[in-house]
């Protein structure tokens, strides 16, 4: 089993749904934030192009922040979903300086905070909250292991790429194109 | 082992069936209610077509209204303490004998017509029963002359019926959609963001006319980026190649529509040489566009648009939208426009209403011929005293609007307001248009209230419930009680022949064969459809026009006095120095409602001037510095805001979204964030035909260093 997603630049409009709807979720603080939404312009009027993306945690199958976490916080979860454990964070903040998505945030309660995939929800056989709400659809969570589902369908058929693949990662989000 | 991801907070108890209010469109969902008693999320309801069980941004972040620490808690009495005017707490008790005190009195000195309601949202039925019942129909809302008017105006003539709210666009099955002024996905109307979604998957062509690259334009296959205020050319010009290059569809227009000689005729001259010369946009570009529309027709929509008052022309840019859509055989087709059905739901019982011995209409002196509904600047300026206003207005309840942001024409509305013997408002928040009332009531939000069944008729008819998911917070209390209250201290009780808002919705269910309890549980009942969505082939369909057929010439118009057929005329373009200031949506903010929602603020706590980078160059702009704007007036931005400087954008026009600069101080945290388009719209363009209030003529200039000015806020 291996979690990931392929989320469609083609179909986002930047609305960052997925970012309110993970807020109420998953009780983020106002002012923090675990997934957001990048615009990057491209070209010159009147020949210009945007790309709209939603960002987070990549759970990565190779981590950073996995590997430099002095207390084994930032641990593996079935399905290769990164976690923090709250109760074992220390708040040093080196994952937070390890990891090239700037995905991570120091919680005012002392911990590291991040996307979770929704866990709880995906043990549940939901979709993470993000997923769930987003008005275009644009986003595919799934089992990468798994033959016949929609995202292993979609990263087949269309062209994808994954964010800062020099940094060696292995980053399990697809951003089609 | 304890796991980073989960709730920390209480765990679910129950979710209670509502129907979102932070903006028209009215999703219905699911407020997740916590055994703490706390709303800890609102998801989307699954089977609601509107929404398909995604809320949009402000749909999930409605919470947001709810735990407003800045939300009115009690009722509000205006005060002259130590020579200044400021708000005293009251009890409802007060609060509604002054009202009725004060009611009673303009009945009696005036006439009950003497008092208007402005309206937005679900309470204003209850406000509308309640004139209704004292004796007026002087109800007005600024989604007419500030938005959809000319639109629907435009739709009527043509087709004889408008496009509707939710719009009765196909977009989920077209194959070619136009959005001529229309942002999908930045105005964030649920469905319509859907269904582009879905066509974009499908492999539809999308074509964007916008001086702004717009999220949607970033998704088009061609991008027409015109030269603002000359859309009417375009829309001339392809009506020009549909006809001549014989690419419209004949069959249907021989059969349904009147008048084509005529409009043959009258666009010979406007090639898309004529257009290029106007518009900016190439002649090939004007002919492939065109081309792509009557491939995919009649799946083919060019999109009605929404905020439609830009120039005052704007009744017939609709009539050249809806002619074009007529051309192409859009209207009754799949991929095109649908026909709409709903579930009528019964009218509570009340006694008859008195007839009103004038109303709105009576207002307009000769002006404004065609407008079908009540027009908001016109109940205003008759507010004002003046000789020759035989038809004075001297109270005014406000529901759910702010018309202090929302209406241009700032000088008429505050001499307005300043006349009046009573002004009433009625919102959940602390906004600007409260500092004006001689009363404040607080209206709890649409989490904690029964309100109407939502059964507006759209592709598929359904039924809606909104209860309440927890408590009223504070001295809140729901619209309908508060009109009921006011209702009783008139006399006028019989019109509100209930105890809870909760027996009208009881009894209406009943007389549909449902039960409320089946509601509480679904949220959302859908019923199959019983008449066509579409023409169907080989019927002698007719249309809602008084000839039953499309008026391509309208001879209403003629009668009229206006055009019977869109013409173009040129528009003031800005001077040197100044640029056309655009305004539009964001979608994670709807109308000026949100700018202080906790929720939504952190993705975009203030708004940003876009500018052209070679504009930022000539004025020495540079990426986030904040400047003011001064409009062509002299009239300077109350506050500075960010500069955004982008390629997105045309080197004559400054964009910005609507909906900040909030300059009343109780709105602790949108106040002073950003800057508000309405006070920078001094010179409006009203539509002769239906009174339009065109905010698209004015132009800004940059001003970089703090101005001089007297500071009042």
């Amino acid at each position: 089993m291996r979690y990931a997603m392929a989320i469609d630049t083609r179909k986002c409009v930047g609305c960052s749904d997925c970012v309110v709807a993970c807020q109420t979720e998953n009780n983020v603080p106002v002012g923090f934030c675990r997934d957001w939404v990048v615009e990057v312009v491209d070209g010159t009027y009147p020949n210009v192009s945007i790309e709209l993306r939603t960002e987070r945690c990549n759970h990565c199958d190779n981590s950073p922040c996995v590997r430099c976490c002095p207390t084994g916080a930032s641990h593996f979860e079935d399905g290769g979903i990164v976690l923090v454990d709250h109760d074992k964070c220390i708040g040093c903040g080196a994952c937070i300086q390890a990891c090239p998505y700037d995905a991570r945030y120091s919680h005012p309660d002392g911990y590291v905070d991040k996307c979770t995939f929704c866990i709880h929800r995906v043990r549940e056989g939901k979709n993470p909250a993000c997923v769930s709400v987003c008005p275009t659809s644009c986003m595919n969570f799934g089992d990468l292991d798994d033959p016949n589902s929609k995202i292993v369908n979609v990263l087949k058929n269309r062209k994808f790429k994954s964010l800062a693949p020099e940094a060696g990662t292995k980053p399990q989000i697809f951003y089609l194109v | 082992k304890k796991l980073s991801g989960g709730l920390k907070s209480a765990p679910i108890l129950k979710k209670v069936s509502t129907y979102c209010e932070v903006c028209f469109w009215k999703c219905a969902g699911w407020a997740h209610v916590t055994t703490e008693g706390q709303i800890q999320k609102i998801t989307g309801n699954a089977d609601d077509p509107q929404c398909n069980g995604r809320l949009c941004p402000r749909g999930t972040g409605g919470v947001g209204m709810f735990s407003d620490p800045d939300r009115l808690k009690t009722p509000l009495i205006r005060i002259t303490k130590n020579g200044e005017q400021t708000y005293r707490e009251a009890s409802w008790e007060e609060a509604f004998d002054f009202i009725a005190k004060k009611m009673k009195e303009i009945a009696e000195k005036d006439g009950p017509e003497s008092m208007a309601l402005f309206n937005h949202g679900s309470s204003g039925k209850y406000f509308t029963q309640l004139l209704n019942a004292y004796g007026s129909n002087n109800v007005t809302a600024p989604s007419f002359a500030q938005c959809r008017g000319p639109r629907d105006t435009g739709f009527e003539l043509t087709f004889g019926e408008s496009v509707s709210s939710p719009e009765v666009t196909d977009i989920r099955d077209t194959r070619c959609l136009v959005l001529i002024g229309s942002h999908i996905g930045e105005n964030m109307h649920n469905g319509q963001v859907q269904e582009m979604s879905e066509a974009i998957d499908k492999g539809a062509t999308i074509i964007t006319v916008d001086p702004r690259l717009s999220t949607a334009a970033s998704k088009s296959k061609y991008w027409l980026p015109i030269k603002p205020s000359t859309d009417l050319a375009l829309l001339l010009s392809w009506i020009h190649v549909l006809i001549y290059n014989d690419l419209y569809n004949k069959e249907y227009v021989a059969k349904y529509a009147e008048g084509f000689n005529e409009l043959k005729e009258h666009v010979r001259s406007f090639t898309p040489e004529w257009a290029y010369g106007i518009t900016t946009i190439k002649p090939e570009v004007i002919r492939n566009t065109a081309r792509e529309m009557a491939n995919a027709a009649p799946a083919t929509i060019i999109h009605p648009g929404r905020h439609t008052s830009w120039y005052g022309d704007d009744v017939q840019r609709s009539r050249a939208i809806a002619i074009l859509n007529a051309l192409l055989g859009s209207w009754g087709n799949r991929g095109g426009i649908f026909f709409k059905e709903g579930i009528k739901v019964p009218d509570f019982p009340h006694p008859a209403y008195p007839k009103p011995s004038w109303s709105w209409q009576d207002t307009l002196n000769g002006r404004y011929p065609l407008a079908k509904e009540s027009i908001t600047n016109t109940i205003i300026e008759a507010s004002i005293p003046a000789e020759g206003n035989t038809h004075p207005i001297k109270g005014w309840i406000v529901s759910g609007t702010n018309l202090i942001v929302s209406i241009p024409l700032k000088e008429q509305l505050m001499k307005a307001m300043q006349s009046l013997e009573l002004l009433v408002v009625v919102d959940t928040m602390p906004m600007e248009i409260t500092g004006y009332a001689d009363v404040v009531l607080p209206e709890c939000t649409y989490l904690e209230r029964y309100d109407d069944l939502r059964a507006t008729p759209h592709r598929e008819p359904t039924l809606v419930l909104r209860m309440p998911a927890v408590e009223p917070m504070y001295e809140s209390k729901p619209a309908w009680w508060i009109a009921k209250q006011i209702g009783e201290r008139l006399g006028l009780g019989a019109y509100f022949n209930f105890t809870d808002f909760k027996e009208v919705i009881d009894w209406q269910l009943k007389q549909l064969g449902l039960s409320l309890e089946e509601m509480e549980r679904i949220g959302v009942k859908k019923y199959a459809r019983k008449t066509p969505a579409y023409i169907l082939p080989d019927s002698d369909h007719k249309f809602k026009t008084a000839s039953g057929k499309i008026q391509l010439f309208s001879k209403e118009l003629e009668e009229a006095g206006f055009d019977s057929m869109p013409k173009f005329t040129a528009h003031a373009q800005p001077e040197e120095g100044f640029y056309r200031l655009i305004y539009g949506r964001a979608p994670m903010h709807t109308f000026s409602r949100t700018a202080n929602n906790r929720n939504l603020v952190a993705l975009m706590p203030e708004n940003a001037v876009w500018v052209n980078p070679q504009v930022a160059e000539l004025w020495g702009l540079k990426k986030d510095q904040y400047v003011w704007l001064k409009n062509q007036d002299g009239v300077v931005s109350n506050f500075s805001v960010k500069v955004r400087v982008t390629e997105r954008i045309r080197w004559d026009s400054v964009y910005i979204v609507h909906g900040f600069g909030h300059h009343h101080k109780p709105l602790t945290y949108a106040f002073g964030r950003g800057v508000n388009d309405t006070e920078l719209i001094t010179d409006v363009a009203i539509d002769p035909i239906m009174g339009g209030t065109g905010m698209r003529g004015n132009f800004v200039t940059f001003l970089k260093d703090e101005p001089k000015k007297e500071a009042k806020l």
